[in-house]
């Protein structure tokens, strides 16, 4: 019981790692500097195992485990203690983020071998750990909201971690500033649930929320606008619509952040949420229906922006957008545990899909163009394969670990409880999409003629510590989904089983909503004897979602491999769409033209030439002229001449004399 | 044979008392500031005697001793201080003495 005993551990050891490197790691050997940041992490690493192996030994009754370490705050009635929580949806979040964590050190020491300020770098990123795993850890909304500020804050300083480059630090200002708007609603939803709750801790919170009734479609009460406040949190972090557009400028950072923060951890903490709040946000059906809509339009809306980019990290950022559409979507028609098992086959191959992408960029030396690229495969062999493996599981092809995770989200917005036909259409198009992108990617970097110049770029496969971790990451792409392969064929799905608990202890009684809560728990449990399995399998294997996903593959291997002239052409034809779409739509500049000058125009016009200028300089300078003023007419009292101060003298006492007697003269 | 009222003797110390103030204010020869401070310690004197005869009191007399003491220890240093201001600035005149200022 060790680690249970001290679940600060976990959470310790990247903190203790990031202080001594960041420290004094400046004058460290890079031996050193890896030891100490790849060490703390993975021992986090190993003490989540050994938390697992205790954690296995808990009967259901004492769960959630609660370790409470001390006070923090305490006014009044407000109480928040610094306590950490463990359950099953605990365990998978640390699982994922303690052991992306370690791959991405890994890679990490390979591909910034060449870059200065390398402690900093590994200081922020086990920063970022600790943060992440506070987040995660928390038992109540406050130490959850501090993570969440942390790892906002690691995403900012290495987005900006060239900070030498101006379009990296607009990058991390845009990152920073884009999801504070978000953090601003979730406040309001922390203390509107203080206010409403009592408390924030969540078993509190969830213990009230079981005597509340629910809310309706019709009737938005308290629960829909405290779970609508807290899901804008999780839009401006999770970059979803319309807060999205900082999270493709973050891939100014270098490339294991995108990786580890931008598409694997941090950017999944507000589907985490959603699915850690799930009796408040199964209470609130218009709620609900936002996150689902926000889902599916993003999921869909992303992906074509994703078809014509020609940067491979921008293609892989409005993937990232697009897939976390997906969890909402799946949390949003009441699949949480659907939504989090996608989190976690994201996060392996979409980790890899970045790092994969990185090794690409560190062999041709920087280029990040895919026009530039073209006929890799053959030197590249590893991070050839490894890409391709992650990109037949993000398109969802059977047997690999997003088919079935997509698969069970597509399932429950088509046929579950809360299921909406059109964000179910939304999605499916938008799997055909993201197919369809991905590929495109794939033909475009690896096959195909070579379009670059052999004698400027030397075209090398990376070093061991760099392709070892995309190896792993490849097989945890391939297998990490088949934990719900048995529910294929009519057995139980392992996944949904084991998180069953935590959406199923709060989950809202009545006849409607009891069955959302077995399909979020375990929607397997009834399938023990299934009349065919081999029927139910052909059936899974041949759904709509592997059909887009495979006319996706076709699409793209005609237009970039058969006829490579052809994109050129149809973009030509379709001039205006071409442009739009190429454009992103213009929402940079619609927000810039909306939002940004104006802010800019008001900043500079009026507050800081009239209001700073004018007002507060005005006083202080008024002030300040005021005393001069006065002292310059004073100081000429100061002659030095001896007879002025004389005359003083004597007109003092002429002037005493005087008002003596006058007074004397009153008094008489 | 009458006795002159105190009156007088006030009348007679005020006005060797403004001649000695117009002195030190308006005159630039520190010998001269000099003498007309005399004046006016010496126009107190006065005063102070009159009253003292006038209420055949002592109290007066022994302030004049103080005032002469204190005058001639003031005539010694001053005089001091004038030799030097001379040695240093080649004057007499006051206007020249202002370095204390600012």
């Amino acid at each position: 019981m060790l680690i249970l005993n001290h679940l600060w551990i976990i959470m310790a050891l990247p903190l203790l790692g990031a202080a001594l490197n960041g420290l004094f790691g400046k004058n460290w050997a890079k031996s050193a500097i890896n030891s100490i940041a790849i060490g703390s992490v993975s021992l986090s690493f190993l003490a989540v195992l050994e938390l697992i192996r205790e954690f296995a030994r808990l009967t259901p009754d004492q769960l959630p485990w609660i370790g409470n370490y001390f006070t923090w705050i305490s006014a009044g009635s407000f109480r928040i203690d610094f306590s950490l929580q463990i359950d099953q949806l605990t365990i998978v979040m640390l699982l994922v983020v303690t052991f992306v964590s370690s791959l991405v050190h890994i890679y990490s020491t390979g591909y910034m071998a060449h870059e200065d300020g390398y402690y900093r770098f590994f200081s922020y990123l086990n920063l970022f750990v600790f943060f992440m795993l506070t987040l995660v850890l928390g038992a109540n909304l406050i130490v959850m909201f501090v993570g969440w500020e942390g790892v906002g804050l690691c995403s900012y300083l290495l987005i900006g971690f060239w900070f030498l480059k101006q379009s990296a630090i607009s990058a991390g200002k845009k990152a920073f500033i884009t999801t504070r708007l978000g953090d601003y609603a979730f406040t309001v939803g922390i203390l509107l649930a203080f206010w409403t709750f009592g408390s924030l801790n969540f078993t509190d919170m969830f213990k009230s929320l079981a005597q509340m009734p629910s809310e309706s479609l019709a009737h938005a009460g308290v629960l829909t606008t405290i779970a609508i406040l807290l899901f804008i949190g999780a839009i401006g972090k999770s970059a979803q619509i319309p807060l999205y557009v900082w999270l493709p400028d973050a891939m100014e950072g270098p490339t294991p952040v995108s990786a580890l923060i931008h598409a694997a951890t941090m950017v999944t903490a507000g589907v985490y949420m959603v699915a850690r709040m799930n009796p408040l946000f199964s209470r609130a059906p218009i709620a609900m229906l936002v996150v689902a809509i926000v889902g599916a339009l993003t999921a869909f809306y992303s992906a074509t922006i994703g078809l014509l980019q020609t940067d491979i990290k921008k293609v892989l950022a409005y993937s990232t957008v697009s897939q976390l559409g997906y969890m909402f979507l799946g949390c949003g028609v009441g699949a949480y545990a659907a939504g989090i098992f996608h989190l976690m086959t994201h996060a392996f191959f979409k980790g890899l899909l970045f790092l994969a992408a990185g090794s690409v960029i560190h062999a041709m030396g920087g280029e990040q163009d895919m026009r530039n690229m073209g006929g890799l495969r053959k030197q590249i062999p590893i991070t050839y394969w490894t890409m391709f493996i992650a990109t037949l599981a993000i398109a969802g092809i059977p047997g690999f670990a997003g088919f079935f995770s997509k698969d069970e989200i597509l399932d429950a917005a088509g046929s579950g409880p809360y299921k909406n036909i059109a964000l179910w259409i939304l999605g499916l198009i938008g799997a055909g999409l993201t197919s369809f992108y991905m590929f495109r990617l794939v033909f475009l970097t690896f096959f195909g003629r070579e379009r670059f110049d052999h004698h400027k770029v030397h075209v090398h496969e990376s070093p061991k510590n760099m392709t070892v971790p995309l190896m792993v990451l490849a097989f945890f792409s391939i297998f990490a989904g088949w934990f719900a392969a048995p529910h294929l064929v009519g057995g139980t799905d392992y996944f949904e089983h084991f998180l069953h608990p935590v959406f199923a202890a709060y989950a809202p009684q009545g006849a409607g909503v009891e069955q959302a809560a077995s399909l979020a728990g375990s929607a397997g449990e009834s399938g023990g004897i299934a009349p065919n399995p081999a029927m139910e399998l052909v059936h899974a294997i041949t759904g709509p979602p592997v059909i887009v996903a495979v006319i996706g593959l076709l699409l793209a291997w005609w237009l970039y491999i058969r006829r490579p002239e052809l994109p050129g052409k149809l973009a030509e034809s379709m001039r205006t769409s071409y442009r739009v779409v190429y454009n992103k739509y213009y929402i940079d500049e619609i927000y810039n033209a909306l939002f940004v000058a104006p802010l800019l125009f008001i900043s500079r016009y009026v507050l800081w030439r009239v209001v700073d200028e004018g007002l507060i300089d005005g006083v202080v300078n008024g002030s300040a002229s005021v005393a001069r003023g006065t002292g310059s007419r004073l100081r000429e009292l100061q002659s030095g001449n001896a007879r002025s101060y004389a005359s003083w003298v004597v007109l003092g006492a002429v002037g005493f004399a005087v008002l003596l007697l006058a007074i004397l003269g009153v008094t008489h | 044979m009458s006795v002159i009222p105190v009156s007088y003797y006030l009348v007679l110390s005020a006005v060797l008392f403004g001649l000695g103030v117009v002195g030190v204010v308006f005159k630039r020869n520190i010998i001269t500031i000099f003498m007309s401070i005399e004046l006016m310690l010496n126009a107190v004197n006065l005063a102070f005697v009159a009253f003292a005869r006038a209420h055949n009191q002592l109290d007066g007399l022994v302030f004049v001793f103080f005032v002469i003491v204190v005058a001639a220890a003031e005539a010694a240093v001053g005089l001091a201080i004038v030799i030097m201001i001379t040695h240093n600035r080649q004057s007499l005149n006051v206007e020249r003495v202002n370095f204390l200022k600012f």
